[in-house]
């Protein structure tokens, strides 16, 4: 059926009503859901946004750069007849883009070898391949308790104030050391409404370390429109993607601060009057979420790799907030960060037992990291847990109170935090790791090493215990 | 066939005006790219649809074409080993032609058409057919006979039949004719919609477990072979582990795994690891026995919604062949998440945390096709149902955990605090039950043990009074409590140990057999006897615990391989020398 095309749609005018970011247009027929639009103010500047709702002759476009500053009378709108799309090609690495993806770093534009929809289709599960490949982190909670592999979504579940920043960029450091692939490595890294500060820092430890041509920034700061938010992650993947798919590079993308994209998600669906689910988040957030997550992976024949570390902030420190919990139930896995360990002064500040890495199983073990690597990590899990029950009643009815075995376990848990957790900014190879801990083991009684069994007490624990009394 | 033209779009769902009448749940054609959509309402002259796909460029104006019938899955050889997406369209296929990202508005058949099948008759013409009456046969896999059936307006007289040989789907195989005298072509594709049903001979309750090899599962909270079951869990208590492993391990012929609205790295392991397992018990790859499918999270919600229909449809036709199918669906809360979005979408009055009004009765639906029936050919067969439940903040008592415990009978807590240990399956032995017990009994007692349930009851006990006990505990501290119940704090600990725990990555461990599973619970409740003679006699119960016998006692489900009677009367004798040489002050040597 022939539609009204391009001539007549470009310069539309006969704007309604403007809400929130939301911009309702009248006589729009012929435009489609989701089509990507300008907004031109009366000096013909434009603003990026898209169709998100519409009726037979009206439609409501989402404004990305927000309204400010426009009129109802002297706005026009150009439609641009495709989705939301960005031009990647290469020699992206190394600059700094806008939250929509422009340069702002005052170099040349990209030449795009090819135009990508920024929301990304879905990969097929059937052409995934499972993500197994050990990423050595340097971080011994991590590369030993919680493995990542290579095309996993791991997030950081924080809170403010806590160093999750410097987390991320130790790890973007330490991983880009790691083997012979180091020129195949590339880091996104996407500030999602966070402070100018945190985007500079993060940009200027990757500098010290020369490892700024390895990385594209994507900056939404706090002070950037809210609904630029929605755009910032989408961008940076797309930009991923590319460099793991057309360049072939393991891309490790940093999220951050994935609560001001949530909130932006909040904003926007208010506007719409949406009937919201929890706390005022939209009921489809799980899905909005998870069109971002699930752009980390492997695919079967592509030699590159999408690894993700968004970082959020728990509102409140609350884990069942839902912001980590719909995250969480998408996520391959955790890392959460702890206020009492910080405090202590411990760094990373890693709260060991609500963290996870799914697939962990896949990337560790005989062939991959070391044969009894799982059984130390169920065996570390097993006492710390235990250690942290014990805590909580010796703070009830006092250390006096526990049986001499729970005395050993409970000192276990604080010389793991002081020796095993704490590492500064000291890089530890695995192997240097898991010697840590099978020293820390190697001081329980054998009743306690239930995950272990009889060879690997023998191997790992008898064989320490004769070198210290030597 | 009826015509619309859309006048309103909001993500997944649409309105249209009509020329010609839909009917509620008619499957239709949407704009040029011919997506997929279905009709959820009806008012006027205007057409309601949601679209089972990627909407965007969608434009008022497109035509919305009704396809006369409602949404159907394809049925025939060909399905086991398939992964599909949650309106069947057949994933790898797709990936062949069309690349690596799901395309849009495309499609091939969920089953190949040009494959041949050896089909083999097994009537002659010239014989009475009733409905459900088994015709021929083709050998799919190793394991599974794919049984041809005589369809529901086929009932007749079997006119021809086709000689041995091999068929392509479409072809005929056979031809009846009704005593009205309408000649009917069978062939081995057929069609059956999503949403109702099939029918059946008789419906039973559960008398044989469902066998899934993990301990606290069978031994402490079994589900019947055509009961049903939730799995309700916070992120990172292990919902999905769990899942794949009763996928691997239980004893079901047949295993639908749904993967709704959950992750996409999760699809491809069970497709990497599937074919590399064996059945045990016939040798073949245990992908031979399993159709998944899959609608990722980040695929369109609309199909989530259909997914998990689609998925049990075919469960019952396999069902309705004569086997035992078991449907892991995991989540049913991204199910309901995906009924909220499109309920919220069309402005329906929401009830509890925004989910429509009619999430209880779309739940009672989908748990009550599981059942133990006779099939109309009178085989038996069932459809198990385990549904993971995923709740907002691990709380219980949201809506769709509640509602989803009200219509399954067995209920699998899993708990935070166990996942966070490590200590899996992470399944909460006092929040957890089953209301197939009484029911499965007598099997139990049958494998060779006529104790099992009194057993079972003294560890359930034994757990139940641990939890009081450290609660006071936690205020007087252990050393405070008499002997007797130190002992039952020690016991409880050796049991969870013993029992409870299972190391799904062991070889040894990872399906624990009926036979082993009673031959565990009786060494473990003879060390209970033990040790509660020797606290009798003046023993402090905490020597128990460092015996290095005992350690063997909880490690048993590793270290012992099979079922083996000689290891568990080596570790019977070990326990009564051990037990017996505390007599001395109760000062162990530790190794």
């Amino acid at each position: 059926m022939p539609e009204p095309r391009l001539q007549d749609r470009l310069l539309h005018t006969g704007i309604e009503a403007m809400r929130g970011p939301l911009l309702f247009a009248r006589n729009t027929r012929g435009v489609g859901l989701y089509e990507s639009v300008e907004v031109l103010d009366v000096n013909d500047q434009a603003r990026l946004g898209r169709v998100v709702a519409i009726d037979a002759d009206n439609a409501v476009i989402e404004v990305f750069q927000g309204l400010d500053g426009l009129s109802l009378d002297e706005t026009r709108i150009r439609f641009l007849g495709e989705p939301v799309e960005m031009d990647v090609g290469p020699r992206m690495l190394g600059r700094v883009f806008g939250g929509s993806g422009q340069p702002i770093d005052g170099g040349p534009r990209i030449v795009a070898r090819d135009r990508q929809r920024i929301d990304g289709l879905a990969i097929n599960p059937a052409r995934r391949e499972v993500p197994s490949e050990f990423i050595e982190t340097g971080i011994s909670a991590i590369d030993v308790m919680n493995s990542l592999v290579r095309g996993q979504k791991l997030p950081i579940f924080s809170g403010s104030g806590l160093a999750h920043d410097r987390l991320a960029s130790t790890i973007a450091r330490f991983v880009r050391l790691r083997g012979d692939q180091n020129e195949q490595f590339a880091v996104v890294f996407a500030a999602i409404g966070v402070t100018f500060d945190t985007a500079e820092r993060f940009r200027r430890e990757m500098d010290d370390y020369g490892a700024l041509e390895h990385i594209a920034l994507f900056l939404n700061l706090a002070s950037d429109p809210g609904t630029e938010r929605l755009l910032t992650p989408r961008v940076a993947l797309t930009c991923a993607e590319y460099l793991a798919y057309s360049e072939d590079r393991h891309v490790l993308v940093i999220l951050t601060d994935m609560t001001n994209y949530c909130e932006a998600l909040r904003e926007v669906s208010t506007s719409h009057e949406e009937i919201p689910s929890r706390k005022g988040y939209p009921g489809y957030m799980y899905s909005d979420l998870a069109a971002i997550y699930e752009r980390a992976g492997r695919i079967r024949g592509r030699a590159g790799s999408v690894t993700q570390l968004p970082i959020l902030t728990m509102p409140g420190d609350d884990i069942t907030h839902p912001i980590p919990d719909l995250s969480g139930y998408i996520t391959e896995g955790q890392i959460v960060l702890g206020r009492d360990l910080d405090r202590r002064g411990v760094f990373p500040a890693i709260d060991l037992l609500p963290c996870l890495s799914r697939l962990m199983p896949e990337g560790i073990g005989n062939g991959r990291t070391h044969a009894d690597h799982p059984a130390l990590a169920r065996q570390l899990y097993t006492v710390y847990a235990q250690a942290q029950r014990l805590r909580l009643l010796s703070s009830v009815v006092g250390e006096e109170g526990l049986s001499p075995s729970d005395r050993i376990v409970l000192g276990f848990g604080t010389r793991m935090e002081e020796r095993f957790l704490h590492q500064g900014s000291e890089r530890r190879s695995l192997e240097h790791s898991m010697d840590i801990a099978w020293q820390l083991l190697a001081a329980l009684p054998e009743e306690v090493l239930l995950r272990l069994s009889d060879e690997q007490i023998e191997r790992q624990i008898r064989s320490r215990r004769a070198n210290r009394t030597e | 066939m009826a015509e619309a033209t859309v006048t309103w779009i909001n993500g997944p769902v649409l309105r249209a005006r009509r020329q010609g009448s839909f009917h509620i749940k008619e499957a239709v054609h949407v704009g040029a790219a011919r997506l997929v959509g279905e009709v959820i309402a009806l008012r006027d002259d205007s057409v309601t649809v949601q679209v089972f796909e990627d909407t965007t460029g969608l434009r008022p104006g497109d035509l919305v074409q009704g396809l006369g019938t409602g949404l159907v899955v394809e049925l025939g050889p060909g399905l086991l080993g398939q992964l599909f997406d949650g309106i069947q369209r057949p994933l790898r296929a797709l990936g062949e032609l069309y690349g690596d990202l799901v395309p849009v508005g495309l499609s091939v058949p969920p089953l190949d058409r040009e494959r041949a099948w050896a089909f083999r008759p097994v009537l002659e013409a010239g014989l009475a057919v009733p409905v459900g009456a088994v015709i021929g046969e083709v050998q799919e896999t190793v394991g599974i006979v794919n049984r041809v059936l005589v369809p529901a307006a086929a009932a007749g007289t079997l006119e021809w039949i086709a000689e041995e040989g091999e068929y392509r789907i479409e072809e005929p195989v056979a031809r009846t004719r009704s005593p009205d005298g309408i000649v009917q072509e069978i062939a081995l594709l057929r069609r059956a919609p999503i949403r109702a049903p099939a029918p059946v001979g008789e419906r039973f309750a559960p008398a044989i477990p469902l066998v899934t090899g993990q301990r606290i599962l069978d031994t402490l909270f079994p589900v019947g072979k055509g009961g049903a079951a939730t799995l309700p869990g916070g992120f990172g208590t292990g919902k999905t582990i769990l899942q794949q492993t009763l996928a691997k391990w239980c004893d079901a012929d047949i295993i639908l795994y749904i993967g709704c609205g959950e992750r996409g790295n999760e699809m491809a392991s069970i497709l990497t690891e599937f074919p590399g397992l064996t059945d045990p018990r016939n040798g073949r790859p245990l992908m031979e026995r399993t159709v998944v499918i899959a609608n990722t999270s980040n695929m369109p919600v609309a199909a989530r919604e259909a997914s998990i229909y689609t998925g049990i449809s075919i469960a019952e036709y396999f069902r309705d062949q004569g086997y035992h199918v078991a449907v892991l669906a995991d989540s049913i809360s991204r199910w309901a998440e995906a009924l909220r979005e499109i309920s919220g979408r069309l402005e329906e009055l929401p009830a509890e945390e925004g989910y429509p009004a009619y999430l209880p009765s779309r739940l009672a639906e989908f748990f009550e096709r599981a059942g133990r029936v006779t099939t109309l050919a009178g085989a038996e067969a069932s459809v198990t149902v385990v549904g993971a439940v995923s709740p907002p903040g691990g709380d219980f008592s949201e809506p769709v955990s509640a509602h989803a415990r009200r219509f399954a009978r067995c209920f699998w807590a899993l708990d935070r605090e166990r996942a966070q240990a490590r200590f899996y399956p992470a399944v909460h032995p006092l929040q957890s039950y089953s209301g197939y017990v009484d029911q499965l009994e007598r099997w139990w007692q049958d494998r060779d043990d006529l104790h099992w349930r009194e057993r079972r009851d003294r560890l359930l006990r034994l757990l139940e009074k641990q939890a009081k006990l450290e609660r006071m505990a936690k205020i007087v501290g252990r050393d405070a409590l008499p002997a007797e119940q130190r002992l039952v704090l020690a016991c409880a600990e050796i049991g969870t140990e013993a029992i409870l725990r299972q190391n799904a990555y062991s070889e040894q461990d990872a399906f624990c057999a009926p036979r082993k599973q009673v031959a565990m619970l009786r060494v473990l409740c003879h060390f209970f006897d033990q040790a509660e003679a020797a606290v009798a006699r003046g023993i402090d119960p905490d020597a128990l615990l460092t015996l290095p016998v005992v350690r063997k006692l909880q490690r048993m489900g590793e270290d012992i391989a099979g079922d083996d009677p000689e290891s568990f009367r080596a570790l019977q004798a070990e326990i009564d020398i051990a037990i017996a040489g505390l007599e001395l002050p109760a000062e162990v040597e530790s190794a």
